[in-house]
């Protein structure tokens, strides 16, 4: 019974970094020994890739200083056994992994839109961002001067959408499909729980019709039909075809998020908003839909990552986006045989955005936590 | 140690991480005997009885129960935990099953008890619990009053010799409270060996054979209900009976 | 006095005529492209119509093992190869993915911290890079393999070559009935016997171990059948004659492109939902299954797996729409399925687009209401009972 509350260090072997490893790799004898393979296959592995990835990879120069215009000067090409990766198709190659076919003289174009791309696009995600209300106004108008930008007319020289390819292609198929398919998603979501059977019922029927057939029988449809739908002398753009396409099956997906958001707000949201006067459209717009879009923002963002990864699958109606521009590079004689390389970069790009925005994701809901907390009184 | 107690806590100590969580913690529980422990938040009364079943593990000191001495050995944890119940503040009925099989899974499991026999025994706790006619019901279509008690039946359903009671009313609410806290009592009277962590102070000061206040890990003073309520020797106990008894 | 009857602020006559308006635009929209699509298919000479689908093909389809096709046969038949080869990697791809992402899931959850953290990379790679990425890789390292003639060998009996894996091909003799006989009548019995231990259970409380008899029974029993019979199994062993591999069978680098591709890519996803399910279990009902002394595999089976298997089954089912649908990217590396035979070829061939997209989609259609349909079942069967 002594009043003092003086508190000890516990016991050695419990904790630091012995009581670490005790807990954590060897707690038992099945653990230890599968600790001790993967350690094992770690530390075979681990060296080996940093060697053939790094240093002993040519990224312009091979082995003799020669500098690397085809796949006969690589290092790996020429000495098999000590060489690494070849880095040098990508060097050499690198306009078209980011710009395609692009004019040379045009692409200040290209990177302009790309800057402001960044422009647009962060201060929204950031609630804190020093006069984001400035910012957002620039955003708003951002698709239409990347329009213009990236097209020409107003006095630009026009780029026909063939010459685009690589990254470029990417993000606009990216950037592009999540941008039209959130509102015409949000359309979609209260569509399908509108009171009016008709619209209720086409609703439906469009998300499930989308969500059960795959994304490449909708690209055929863009690609092949919808020329068909279109009256004489009225042609659609390759690319533009592609972007519809897509757009209406990420809305699908994106309507079913929405709703889900819509379904987890209190009914009594939607009858004190009525019960204060606003109409159907003023209670969605004001109260409903920023509380249904702030719950399923991280699910809104898993979406956007599985579209930005079913970019890829235009190469299969022809177009050139970024891993298009990898395959062409592998078809190409000068450069033959070197697909890991290619392919790795690739995924390395596909992977830094993917993971920025599973990243953002996170901190949205670790940030949304609180905020929902501290409402909650 | 005593010779007659059922449960011997000497020396014990816990940490969890770096923070010192148990310290030096020494109780002795006789038989039939009821003992109410009580403390500020994070005062480690939940941790310290945790420990009575193994659910959470000291690092120093010696627990032992009913001769059992409780160490990483698995057939001595599983021997204590036949022997003592346990009743959470958060219910933990098994939602899939209902009433009657939350009750009658253990036995018939642990036991190797048939089927009807389980059932008749499971009937009979819920008739000490007082809802009986709850048996087919499912745990989610039950109030939290209810559902606690079938809680509390279905650790006797295993014949425990001693009962554990981690805050079990503190998730009610109020008008709730009573119907467990008349079902412990009635438990007590019955002659069973308890150790309840509460804030309910007068359900302790009916049923309690002793007190236990702990404090930041320690235990700073043990005493009978009529000394500890209106003669407490140490002012950290006074500090906090003068909080709690404030409403 | 009454105020003038404002038709349009009633809400009734309202919604009627928005819904009426609606439908009308709709089928002005739906006329108008109906005929311009006639007559930009009758500009370009495409027919319409399904008379196509009794046409002869004209084309060889390098995979199809369930039904032995020629270049005579029809466009219908087209259609079914390529169900038939969609559903086979879909089903596959579905096993197997189901069997690592629990063994991945599972392994997230483990105490240890190396294979926490490998199974977490793995996991991270799938997931962000795209999964027609990963079906190309696969497959430009399958078609790297040596070239048949100096394929790797494997037990002597199987050879792996950048032509795909040629393994014995099982010959089914007569007498092996008896053991297919044997081998579901034993699936018959451990049902029975199933039955009969919780009965017993529940009458006398002594347990049965159900799982190794009737592992006896399967395996054991048609085995013994088997030898007695005297082995009515033999096999057709590949022998590499000249520049190919006679006899035997071939499982087509293709389809085990995609298979491995499928499989890992969905697996990862399958493993994050098992992890979530599991854990969603919340920490309170191990505590309470563990006070009241049942042992560990009991919880694990009685207590958190049901539990945990609620949470589960719909995004699982999900993840097994989505790995139908994407079955659909054979096309990319020329496995032949669906898409690439009926949608691509015998498509480009007709050019009867419209028709053949209308079946492609109808099918993928068919092939997911089923799976939602027996999900929703499913689900509302294992609904907990709330108040």
């Amino acid at each position: 019974m002594n009043e003092i509350t003086e508190s000890r260090k516990p016991p050695v072997a419990t904790t630091g970094i012995l009581g670490w490893l005790r807990m954590n790799l060897f707690s038992n004898w099945i653990n230890s020994l599968i600790s001790l393979f993967v350690l094992y296959v770690l530390i075979q592995f681990i060296p080996w890739i940093l060697n053939w990835t790094i240093f002993a990879a040519d990224f312009k120069y091979n082995f003799n200083g020669e500098e690397i215009i085809n796949r006969e000067l690589c290092s790996r090409v020429l000495d098999p056994e000590n060489g690494g990766a070849c880095w040098a198709i990508i060097y050499v190659r690198f306009y078209q992994f980011m710009y395609g076919f692009y004019p040379r003289d045009e692409v200040w174009r290209v990177n302009l839109s790309y800057i402001m791309l960044a422009i647009a696009v962060v201060p929204l995600l950031f609630d804190k961002f020093p006069f984001r209300k400035h910012f957002l106004k620039f955003t708003y108008v951002f698709p239409v001067i990347a329009f213009f930008l990236l097209n020409g007319g107003l006095g630009l020289e026009s780029v026909s959408t063939n010459k685009w390819g690589g990254l470029l292609v990417t993000l606009v198929l990216g950037c592009t499909g999540i941008a039209l398919a959130f509102p015409l998603g949000i359309v979609l979501a209260l569509g399908r729980r509108s009171n009016l059977p008709v619209i209720s019922m086409m609703c439906t029927l469009f998300i499930e019709f989308i969500r059960g057939v795959p994304l490449i029988t909708l690209l055929f449809f863009g690609m092949v039909m919808l020329p068909l739908f279109l009256p004489e002398g009225v042609n659609m753009d390759g690319l533009a075809r592609v972007l519809v396409a897509v757009t209406l099956f990420q809305s699908a997906y994106m309507a079913e998020v929405i709703r889900g958001g819509l379904q987890a707000i209190p009914q009594g949201q939607y009858e004190a908003a009525r019960s204060i006067g606003l109409s159907y459209w003023q209670m969605n717009m004001k109260v409903v839909l920023p509380q249904a879009i702030r719950i399923s923002i991280p699910s809104i963002v898993n979406t956007s990552i599985g579209l930005f990864k079913d970019t890829t699958l235009v190469i299969i109606v022809g177009l050139l986006d970024l891993l298009g521009i990898g395959r062409g590079a592998l078809a190409d004689t000068t450069w033959l045989g070197l697909a890991y390389e290619v392919y790795f970069f690739v995924s390395l790009v596909f992977f830094i955005f993917t993971f920025a925005m599973s990243r953002y994701s996170l901190y949205l809901e670790k940030k949304l936590k609180t905020g929902i907390n501290m409402g909650a009184d | 140690m005593s010779e007659d107690s059922i449960i011997s806590l000497q020396n014990v100590n816990k940490w969890f991480g770096d923070f010192h969580v148990l310290k030096d913690v020494d109780l002795q529980v006789k038989k039939k005997e009821r003992i109410v422990v009580c403390g500020p938040s994070g005062s480690g009364k939940s941790t310290m009885i945790r420990c009575i079943n193994r659910l959470e593990e000291h690092q120093e000191g010696t627990i032992i129960v009913d001769g059992i001495e409780l160490t990483g050995n698995l057939k001595n944890i599983d021997s204590v935990r036949k022997e003592v119940g346990m009743v959470f503040q958060q219910f933990n009925l098994f939602p899939h099953l209902s009433v009657k099989e939350n009750i009658t899974l253990a036995p018939i499991w642990v036991k190797k008890m048939p089927k009807a026999e389980a059932e008749e025994l499971a009937m009979q706790q819920l008739e000490i619990v007082k809802i009986p006619e709850q048996a087919d019901k499912y745990p989610g279509q039950l109030s939290g009053g209810q559902q606690q008690r079938v809680a509390i039946a279905r650790s006797l359903a295993m014949k425990p010799n001693i009962m554990l009671f981690d805050e079990p009313t503190s998730a009610l609410d109020p008008e709730m409270i009573k119907e467990v806290l008349d079902v412990m009592i009635d438990l007590a009277e019955g002659g069973m060996t308890m150790i309840v962590v509460t804030h309910e102070m007068g359900f302790a000061k009916t049923v309690a054979d002793r007190m236990v206040f702990m404090d930041e890990g320690r235990i700073v003073e043990q005493a009978v209900p009529e000394k500890f309520f209106n003669n407490p020797e140490s002012d950290r106990t006074k500090l906090f009976l003068s909080q709690i008894l404030n409403h | 006095m009454r105020s003038k009857l404002n038709f349009f602020s009633d809400e009734k006559f309202r919604s009627i005529f928005f819904q009426t308006l609606v439908i009308g635009l709709f089928a002005l929209g739906i006329f108008f492209i109906v005929q311009t699509t006639a007559y930009n298919l009758e500009k370009r000479n495409i027919a319409t119509g399904w008379r196509f689908l009794t046409d002869p093909a004209g084309f060889d389809i390098s995979f199809s093992p369930f039904i032995d096709f020629k270049s005579t046969d029809t466009h219908l038949d087209v259609y079914f190869v390529g169900v038939l080869n969609t559903l086979l990697v879909s089903v596959c791809g579905c096993i197997a993915a189901t069997i690592l992402g629990f063994l991945v899931g599972i392994i997230r959850l483990s105490s240890n911290w190396l294979l926490v953290r490998v199974a977490y990379i793995y996991v991270e790679f799938t997931r962000n890079v795209p999964l027609l990425l990963q079906i190309i890789l696969w497959y430009s390292i399958l078609i790297q393999l040596p070239r048949v003639k100096q394929s790797l060998e494997f037990l002597d009996i199987f050879f792996i070559s950048n032509r795909g894996v040629y393994s014995p091909r099982p010959v089914f003799e007569t007498g092996f009935s008896y053991v297919f006989i044997a081998i579901i009548l034993a699936l018959i019995s451990s049902f029975l016997i199933r039955r009969w231990a919780k009965k017993r259970q529940d009458e006398t409380g002594q347990q049965f171990p159900v799982l190794s008899s009737a592992f006896g029974l399967i395996i054991i029993a048609p085995l013994i059948l088997f030898f007695i019979i005297g082995s009515p199994l033999s096999f057709d062993y590949p022998a590499l004659k000249g520049f190919n591999f006679k006899g035997g069978m071939v499982i087509r680098p293709e389809f085990i492109a995609m298979f491995l591709a499928l499989t890992i890519y969905t697996a990862a996803f399958i493993s994050e939902t098992v992890r979530s399910g599991i854990l969603s279990v919340t920490k309170g009902q191990r505590e309470a299954s563990a006070s009241l002394g049942l042992k560990k595999s009991w919880i694990m089976r009685l207590i958190i797996i049901p539990q945990a298997l609620r949470v589960i089954v719909p995004p699982l089912t999900s993840q097994y729409l989505n790995l139908t649908k994407n079955s659909s990217l054979g096309i990319a590396v020329g496995y032949a399925d669906l898409v690439h035979g009926f949608g691509g070829i015998s498509l480009n061939q007709t050019g009867q687009a419209i028709e053949c997209m209308v079946i492609v989609m109808a099918t993928y259609l068919t092939i997911s209401l089923i799976i939602s349909l027996f999900m929703n079942i499913y689900n509302r069967s294992i609904q907990f009972k709330e108040k």
